[in-house]
């Protein structure tokens, strides 16, 4: 009941946000932030009944009893969809993730958002919700139905709130999410069939389709619609192209949300149905999903670095970064995928953080054009050290979460191929060059005069409460990455033994 | 008492956090007692650690706690002391030490006083965590850090965007060896199992014989890192670009510490490096020629900083001879000897720019002897000791890495031949440097004198300078013994008149005038060598053709996104179908009905066609 709980208070915390605007307009910020502390607080509360969580047994895969959290309810008996929720140390790590960076981007639209506040705060919310839904189903047909949650409160977040060309970047989003979804659908209704074919019984639990028999050639082609539908969503290259006009475009929560959190889920798929339910065929897959990784990391720095638009460098990074976990989770041994779970956490902050200052950024000068920034150190220091931090988490920066996340990727990938570590280690060298263009475009530099005549304002207590989290996050990532390490290590543990 | 040694690298850490906590609204006398007593703090310790381990020389290792594990990869944030270490640790905080003091008058009107020694404080640490880390891992951590403090450092004045040029390209050309360097740790740890560098080589040694391919193949790597770092070819170009940092900095990072973690990453796995004696090779060789190469070009610049810079990358060419023909300790102790003289050169560069409204030219510069008699001392000194002239500490340290080279197999007289042509080119380009800058007319008149906080580091260094060579470094139990044996005296001889030679010529050509060399300057040949020495060989302008312009066009030409076109397509194909179907939708009667029937015609024909006996 914990986990519906979980779901349940960001549904209607969601309402109570937008009918709260009522009450002023500043209200619903509030209610929203409250709302999302009391989700987190809520589950800190029930883990801290729990044993100790760096103690965690390895779950079995196809035993939910083994897992830290089951939920069970009839919902369509007739078809065996039910309403099953379970939780292990991956997607614990996930879920907190998730709302701890729900309540930053809720600070993030604090000043950010100036119309319907209301309707925005449920919208966020509701993603949220959709987003737990997603690390927390292992119903076939659950999982697919908050997939979809999750996409269109997003949606009105980007096509309402978002930018001077939102309606373009919503509709892709859509489009994207909804087609590869579709994929997505027929490979769970065609596994789902072939399972009943095998064992007479109608059901779309995970935990009964684990291990589902059938022919190398099925096996392929179901594989290829999860694949699909998560890549798309990671995104790995060449299907990343929704990607760099959502994130622009959207406003800096739904940025921070979208990167920080929806990619995720993308990489969450990959490692919890797209390779345990097919592991033949997986495998089989492999090369050419590394490939992807290592094409996207290069392909990403090198776009990163020709942009002039603050939020659209950033997003191209993200597009980077994420090939370091299609990488990690496709070379699929403990370091490498122990990798890939710390990126998808370090890269959730760092990239957050980033897309906070290019909003600050954007709120104060009124542009995200790095052309017309230039020398804002001296205007906001504060801001400055602050990206300069963020900037050398991205870049991979030693003692920071990034490096650990990148660095286990490489060691583990190195041990299956080589080459391809070299290749994608050509990615440190690339990403160095363009995170350190950004900071000379926009902090560094000649000041702007125009600029110093705006008087512009550094970082205040809020925000810079914020990115003290963050940074805190990220340091603690780097130099005692441990208790994350061990909360994964059994459920990846247990992961491994499903492929051959 | 030994336990305590995570605190010399915390000291300086916590200092530069609260420095860069403070936003800059502490009063300067507090920032400058914080950023010098940390370092001083830490020298002192550093002392102290030192004397017990004379009294008692015994290897410390200390965990701190396991940084992360994951199976059997489990690095630990643990220290590792021996004598080497002790040597890097005590350079470290002590010039360390120097010029921080040096850098409170140095920077005394610069409105970002906190911000420079909150950056030069966490390089102390990150430097000290490099020299002291027990397994690759950590040591790439403060390899990195340093990295990063050199970075902020050359870049220190922010608003002029060819700091932050220079600052880049500093990074950058050091993060491709730092990437190869990572590949060689991934390498290691796959076929060795541990990065722990101890057991490490160990392992190496069991499992690999010498002469073999993936030790090799490890040592390349590792050389990759190490030749970024310490900026020798083919990766020293970012070190010219780098003096736009402050001159302390330059001091500190850019000659006396960062630069040589790279000689520093060699000498501490040199047990790896036995195995790989092509490796060592390559590093004899790469030592050598970037010696040269960098000592041509010294002669021809006329900035300051410089000309001190390409010295720099020349005298860590000399290192990593000494590091390839296996002359261990002739390589530490040179290391050692050139942080003493170098910082000085350094520091005394900064004094004169301090003093002469920031001028670099020395060609701007003349006369200074007895308006600065510190800084002329200075100079004398270290341009001694780096031209090695008898009985300073550049000649005991230098001697030995020519006469260890000498005894080389095969190539040992050739590479000694070409160290000597180099040490004549040093004596030249450090005398000139001397002359032209402290005899003769005055050009610029200093609006100073130094200050006692840059008078006392100068002389301290001197005083090192002059017998820093007759120290004794407890390297023995670290590396194998060397032979013992020594070549011919003749050999000797020369080795030591050469810097003499040297240093007649530098009097003849830039002080009496008696040898006239512009007929040869003038001629032809002459302006075409001149100027591809001046530009460092061309090396910079190959690149900026080889990787940087074509890296530029690159990403502009993808920043249109092609593969988004490929979903344009899509749209397009999709529109043009909507297009062509919306025209049937024309509103006129006359044209539904006719497509009505037509269809209908259509369809009744077709039906016809698959079942005629319907009719």
């Amino acid at each position: 009941m914990i986990m519906v709980n979980l779901i349940l208070i960001l549904l209607v915390g969601g309402l109570l946000a937008m009918i709260s605007e009522r009450f002023g307009k500043n209200v619903p910020r509030i209610v929203a932030l409250g709302i999302v502390l009391i989700d987190l607080v809520y589950l800190l509360s029930q883990l801290s009944g729990m044993s100790d969580l760096t103690q965690l047994q390895a779950p079995i895969p196809s035993d939910p009893g083994t897992w830290l959290m089951h939920f069970k309810a009839e919902w369509i008996p007739a078809f065996g969809i039910s309403l099953e929720l379970a939780l292990d140390g991956i997607s614990l790590l996930m879920v907190t993730l998730t709302l701890v960076l729900g309540a930053i981007a809720v600070s993030a639209s604090w000043t950010d958002i100036k119309i319907r506040r209301g309707f925005f705060e449920a919208n966020l919310l509701w993603t949220l919700a959709g987003v737990l839904g997603v690390f927390m189903a292992l119903d076939l047909f659950l999982f697919f139905l908050f997939w979809e949650v999750m996409l269109i409160p997003m949606y009105f977040m980007i096509a309402i709130w978002g930018h001077e060309n939102r309606g373009y970047a919503a509709m892709k989003f859509f489009i994207f999410t909804q087609v590869s979804g579709l994929l997505m659908l027929i490979s769970i209704l065609a596994l789902v069939s072939v399972n009943q074919s095998a064992t007479g019984q109608w059901s779309f639990s995970y935990f009964d389709l684990l291990g589902t028999p059938m022919s190398e050639k099925v096996a392929h082609w179901l594989m290829l619609g999860f694949f699909i539908a998560f890549v798309v969503k990671l995104p790995a290259f060449p299907f990343h192209t929704w990607l760099p006009d959502a994130h622009t475009q959207a406003p800096t929560a739904g940025s921070v949300i979208l990167a920080g959190i929806l990619l995720k889920t993308g990489a969450y798929g990959l490692i919890r149905f797209a390779v345990p339910l097919f592991p033949e065929a997986a495998m089989d897959f492999s090369y050419v999903a590394m490939a992807l990784g290592a094409a996207g990391i290069i392909y990403g720095a090198i776009l990163a670095f020709g942009q002039t638009d603050f939020k659209r460098l950033i997003a191209y990074s993200s597009v980077s970064h994420m090939g370091f976990v299609l990488l990690g989770v496709y070379a699929w041994n403990e370091l490498a995928l122990q990798g890939a779970v710390m990126q998808m956490v370090a890269h959730g902050f760092s990239t957050a953080a980033l897309f906070m200052i290019a909003g600050a950024l954007q709120e104060r000068l009124h542009t995200r054009e790095l052309r017309e920034m230039g020398g804002l150190w001296q205007h906001m220091p504060r801001m400055g050290a602050v990206a300069m931090f963020f900037v050398l988490a991205s870049l991979g920066l030693p003692g920071l979460g990034n490096f650990v996340a990148e660095f286990l990727v490489l060691l583990g990938l190195f041990q299956v191929d080589p080459w391809m570590t070299a290749v994608a280690a050509l990615g440190l060298i690339a990403g160095a060059v363009y995170s350190l263009m950004l900071m000379q475009r926009s902090f560094h530099g000649e000041p702007n005069p125009k600029l110093t005549e705006m008087g512009l304002v550094d970082f205040g207590t809020r925000e810079m409460i914020t990115m003290v989290v963050m940074m805190l996050a990220l340091i603690g990532l780097g130099i005692y990455p441990q208790p994350l390490l061990d909360m994964a290590q059994p459920v990846l543990q247990s992961l491994l033994e499903v492929t051959p | 008492m030994r336990e305590l040694i995570w605190l010399i690298p915390l000291i300086p850490l916590l200092s530069s956090v609260t420095l860069m906590l403070s936003s800059g609204k502490f009063p300067r006398l507090l920032i400058g007692l914080l950023g010098v007593g940390s370092v001083g703090s830490a020298a002192l310790l550093t002392l102290a650690l030192g004397l017990d381990f004379m009294a008692n020389p015994e290897v410390l290792q200390l965990t701190l706690w396991t940084w992360m594990q994951v199976g059997s990869f489990a690095p630990g944030v643990a220290f590792y002391f021996d004598g080497l270490t002790l040597v890097m640790m005590s350079v470290i905080t002590g010039v360390g030490f120097l010029i921080h003091l040096f850098s409170t008058e140095f920077m005394e009107d610069d409105v970002s006083y906190a911000r420079y020694f909150a950056y030069l404080n966490m390089f102390v640490a990150a430097m000290l965590v490099l020299v002291m880390a027990d397994n690759l891992l950590l040591l790439y951590l403060g390899w990195e850090g340093v990295g990063v403090c050199s970075y902020l450092l050359v870049g220190f004045w922010y608003q002029n965007s060819a700091n932050g040029q220079a600052a880049r390209k500093a990074f950058i050309v050091t993060r491709i060896g730092d990437t190869a360097m990572a590949l060689g740790l991934l390498l290691l740890f796959t076929e060795l199992g541990t990065l722990n560098i101890q057991s490490m080589v160990g392992a190496a040694n069991e499992s690999w014989q010498v002469g073999d391919t993936l030790p090799l193949i490890a040592c390349l790597l590792l050389l990759g890192g190490a030749v970024g770092k310490s900026a020798q070819l083919p990766l020293h170009t970012w070190l010219p670009d780098a003096m736009a940092g402050p001159t302390p900095v330059s001091a500190l990072i850019h000659a006396a510490t960062m630069v040589t973690a790279g000689v520093y990453l060699i000498a501490r796995t040199h047990g790896l490096f036995l195995l790989a004696p092509t490796a060592m090779l390559v590093v004899a060789i790469i030592g050598i020629t970037t010696s040269l190469i960098a000592a041509f070009t010294a002669l021809m610049q006329s900035d300051i900083k410089r000309i001190l810079a390409y010295s720099t990358i020349s005298q860590i060419g000399y290192m990593f001879l000494a590091l390839g023909v296996g002359a261990w300790t002739a390589g530490i102790f040179h290391l050692m000897t050139h942080a003493f003289f170098k910082a000085l050169l350094f520091l005394g560069s900064g004094a004169i720019i301090h003093c002469l409204h920031h001028e670099h030219n020395i060609f701007k510069m003349g006369g200074l002897r007895s308006k600065m008699p510190v800084t002329f001392w200075s100079f004398m000194i270290g341009s001694a000791a780096l031209a090695a002239l008898p009985m300073t500490s550049g000649f005991f340290s230098k001697d030995q890495i020519l006469l260890e080279a000498y005894q080389f197999p095969d190539i040992g007289p050739w590479l000694w031949f070409a160290g000597l042509c180099g040490a004549l080119l040093t004596a030249m380009y450090s005398f000139r440097l001397v002359f032209v800058v402290f005899f003769g007319q005055v050009k610029t008149k200093p609006d100073k004198d130094t200050g006692w906080r840059m008078a006392l580091p100068l002389s301290v260094l001197c005083g090192l300078s002059l017998v820093g060579g007759y120290f004794i470094i407890p390297v023995e139990s670290v590396f194998p013994m060397s032979t013992g044996t020594h070549p011919a005296h003749w050999v000797e001889y020369v080795s030591i008149s050469v810097p003499l030679v040297g240093l007649l010529l530098a009097y003849l050509i830039f002080q009496s005038g008696q040898l006239r060399v512009d007929g040869l300057v003038n001629s032809a040949i002459g302006k075409i060598m001149r100027q591809f020495w001046l530009s460092g060989w061309g090396i910079d302008w190959l690149y900026e053709r080889l990787f940087v312009r074509p890296y530029y066009a690159f990403a502009s030409l993808l920043k249109a996104e092609p593969v988004d076109a490929v979903y344009g397509l899509v749209v397009t194909f999709n529109e043009a179908l909507n297009g062509w179907l919306s025209q049937s939708q024309t509103g006129r009667m006359r044209w539904y009905i006719t497509s009505m029937v037509a269809g209908l015609v259509v369809l009744v024909a077709v039906a016809l066609q698959l079942s005629p006996e319907a009719i």
